[in-house]
């Protein structure tokens, strides 16, 4: 995982936080506000496993946000985040129920979101079609097959699936299930990637500027390409985690989850126009929503339309937040 | 054979020419799987018919795609036109429940002004947002998107609220002059959009705005408050559309009304030749696009296919829709077909930016 690396500045004041993490360190501030309140209203808010529970609940989201990330780092969208995680889970628990083997399901369930934004990546890049409209075609097709799968909800009984899903990994006197571990690991990988690799550079290059990454010879197309196919693997995985979650493949699950990933990810502090943002605050912001959900479960007389409220008056208040800060920068 | 070609060019050239001939291969389809298909009737002076029914149901969809056209056209998008509807048809709906006398005309009337009202006033935030604040059109709507919904499930408290007023109920299922009252109402508001656009200097006006925002604003329009109109426009189009959803089944669900009614209506600029990019709309495509959208799912439920399979055949057609428009595709299939036609044109593709 990375940490804002506020030492690493040389010359300048330590108190003096780059520009470009101000909206990460609101998030990050924001969060144990709302943990703090959360903690002094509840008792039972300050055991450890409600944070436990949090990265439990949400690790699906996380892992799909991940790869959100990468394309709103280039400045594209990904509409179709949610139903790709919904035919995910479906081909998953159809392929189960037809008695595959666990092993090729996961394989063949792992190369269907990727293919599908490798075919994505492509159209937007040589077709020079808005990604907004290429995607939403994708997510319109995801969506679709699943219900050509099938239009009921499909059970999973297999056991690698219901072991993945009720294995308990103890820390102390709490637990996290696997799929907690497995959205950390692609958290870590893709920050790796992000900060260190020559794709992580490419990625912030064409968010600043397309043009200018062209000229400098970055390989824009491969690098567009390989974003929308990074999404795509990300929402398998998501798909997959949610399988373990549910136990279970529905074609209506995962609905408007696009826009929950696009919250996060514009909460957790990356500018829509791309070229700046860390995947540490996608974790934040995944964290924001999980926190809102939760304190609006512990009050019990909050409606769940509170929800979509608060997360609309946060978008609001973090998008303003990024236009000072960036009309500061000028 | 060249001299054919040449002779149809100005025709297959149109703009129009590609979605009106998907909206007549869907049409035929049907029309061969259900050869009554294009039988219209006339029953007790009121107009019956497969064909009348798509129009009746595309109804809001053309509203909705109207407003978008025009938010499209200063390169903008608005998000929250689903919201807007719900929040609209939800506040309609509750003020006619409360009333002692729900057929009154005053009291539906009044409910028609303040949901109107309040659609406008929402219009105006997004507009503000955008224009005053300066945040990316994408974002500055999908906050409403997201709390719009929340909103109009509070105003229904998450239940369905069920009406029982026949005036309401006309606004969606009442006839007029032996059409339904649904279609005068989309053919009213188009003309009226269409007159003051492209009869008055309006239409070029917004379109300089969405070409080049800051060389309109020195060229003494003034921009912001030309892009600040345009969500108006847009909400109170979607306001329309959401009394109509809502007056059809004569309740209001907070959670259902114009859900993903959006990513149709910019489907159906789309489909209609008008670009994302902005400096340029076709209302008339607009139309066209909102038809095929609606004989499209009409054609699944008739042809006994699940209505859910309906997004596999709009994926389908939204991509080859926009392959066909695309400079970039027509470029590679035209060299591919005679080596000496030029590429399209650099000037229009130097503006290909993406405004999401």
């Amino acid at each position: 995982m990375t940490t804002t690396p506020l030492a690493a500045r040389g010359p300048r004041a330590w108190w003096r936080v780059p520009q470009r993490q101000v909206p990460v360190l609101a998030t990050l501030a924001l969060l144990l506000v709302m943990y703090g309140i959360g903690v002094s209203q509840y008792r039972a808010f300050s055991n450890i496993q409600v944070v436990f529970n949090l990265f439990i609940d949400n690790g699906f989201l996380l892992v799909v946000a991940v790869g959100m990330t990468f394309v709103i780092l280039t400045g594209g969208i990904d509409l179709s985040v949610g139903s790709v995680v919904a035919m995910t889970a479906m081909v998953s628990a159809s392929l189960l129920n037809d008695g595959v083997h666990p092993a090729l399901v996961l394989l063949i369930a792992l190369l269907i979101g990727p293919t599908l934004g490798f075919a994505m990546g492509c159209v937007i890049h040589f077709f020079d079609i808005q990604p907004f409209i290429v995607t939403l075609a994708g997510m319109f097709f995801a969506r679709g097959m699943c219900t050509w799968i099938n239009t009921a909800s499909i059970p999973i009984t297999d056991g690698f699936w219901t072991s993945a899903a009720q294995e308990r990994i103890r820390i102390g006197e709490n637990f996290v299930t696997v799929s907690v571990l497995v959205a950390l690991a692609v958290v870590a990988v893709a920050a790796y990637t992000l900060a260190y690799t020559r794709l992580g550079r490419n990625v912030y290059a064409i968010g600043g500027n397309q043009q200018s990454a062209l000229l400098m010879g970055l390989p824009v197309g491969r690098t567009k390409i390989a974003v929308y196919t990074i999404s795509g693997l990300c929402s398998a995985i998501g798909g997959i985690l949610l399988s373990f979650y549910t136990l279970s493949g529905a074609p209506l699950i995962a609905i408007g989850m696009e826009l929950d990933t696009i919250a996060a990810v514009v909460i957790g502090g990356t500018l829509l126009t791309g070229g700046s943002g860390y995947v540490f605050g996608t974790l934040l912001g995944v964290l924001v929503l999980g926190v809102i959900q939760t304190l609006i479960t512990f009050d019990g007389s909050l409606s769940s339309w509170w929800t979509k409220i608060v997360i609309g008056g946060l978008l609001f208040a973090f998008i303003l937040l990024q236009r000072l800060v960036g009309i500061r920068k000028k | 054979m060249s001299t054919v070609k040449a002779r149809l060019a100005p025709v297959t050239g149109h703009r129009l020419f590609w979605p009106l001939v998907v909206l007549v291969v869907l049409l035929a389809a049907n029309t061969v799987y259900r050869p009554s298909f294009l039988s219209v009737e006339l029953k007790n002076g009121q107009l019956y018919g497969s064909l009348i029914d798509i129009v009746r149901l595309s109804a809001p969809l053309i509203l909705v795609a109207l407003g978008m056209s025009l938010v499209i056209a200063t390169g903008g998008i608005d998000l929250s036109v689903g919201s807007v509807a719900a929040v609209s048809g939800a506040i309609a709906c509750l003020y006619i429940s409360e009333q002692p006398d729900q057929n009154s005309l005053g009291a539906v009337l009044t409910a028609l002004a303040i949901a109107f009202g309040i659609a406008l006033l929402l219009g105006a935030w997004n507009g503000i947002l955008v224009a005053g604040i300066g945040i990316q059109p994408i974002i500055a709507t999908l906050i409403l998107m997201v709390a719009g919904r929340g909103l109009a499930q509070l105003i229904t408290s998450g239940q369905i609220i069920t009406i029982n007023s026949e005036p309401y109920k006309t606004i969606g299922v009442g006839h007029l002059l032996t059409l339904p009252f649904a279609i005068i109402i989309a053919l009213a508001v188009t003309l009226l959009v269409a007159v003051l656009t492209r009869r008055t200097a309006l239409g070029m006006i917004i379109e300089a705005v969405g070409g080049n925002a800051e060389a309109s604003r020195l060229a003494g329009i003034r921009s912001r408050r030309i892009t600040l109109l345009v969500y108006v426009v847009s909400a109170a189009c979607a306001a329309i559309a959401g009394f109509m959803m809502t007056a059809n089944v004569s309740s209001a669900d907070g959670n259902a009304v114009g859900l993903w009614v959006e990513l149709d209506a910019i489907l159906a600029v789309v489909i209609g030749g008008t670009s994302l990019a902005g400096g340029r709309f076709y209302l008339s495509g607009t139309i066209v696009g909102a038809l095929i959208i609606q004989t499209l799912t009409t054609s699944v439920y008739a042809m006994n296919i699940d209505p859910q399979t309906t997004l596999l055949f709009k994926a389908v057609v939204v991509i080859a829709v926009c392959l066909i428009q695309a400079p970039a595709f027509r470029a590679r299939f035209r060299r591919r077909q005679a080596p000496t036609a030029p590429p399209a044109a650099p000037v229009e593709k130097q503006k290909e930016q993406v405004p999401a």
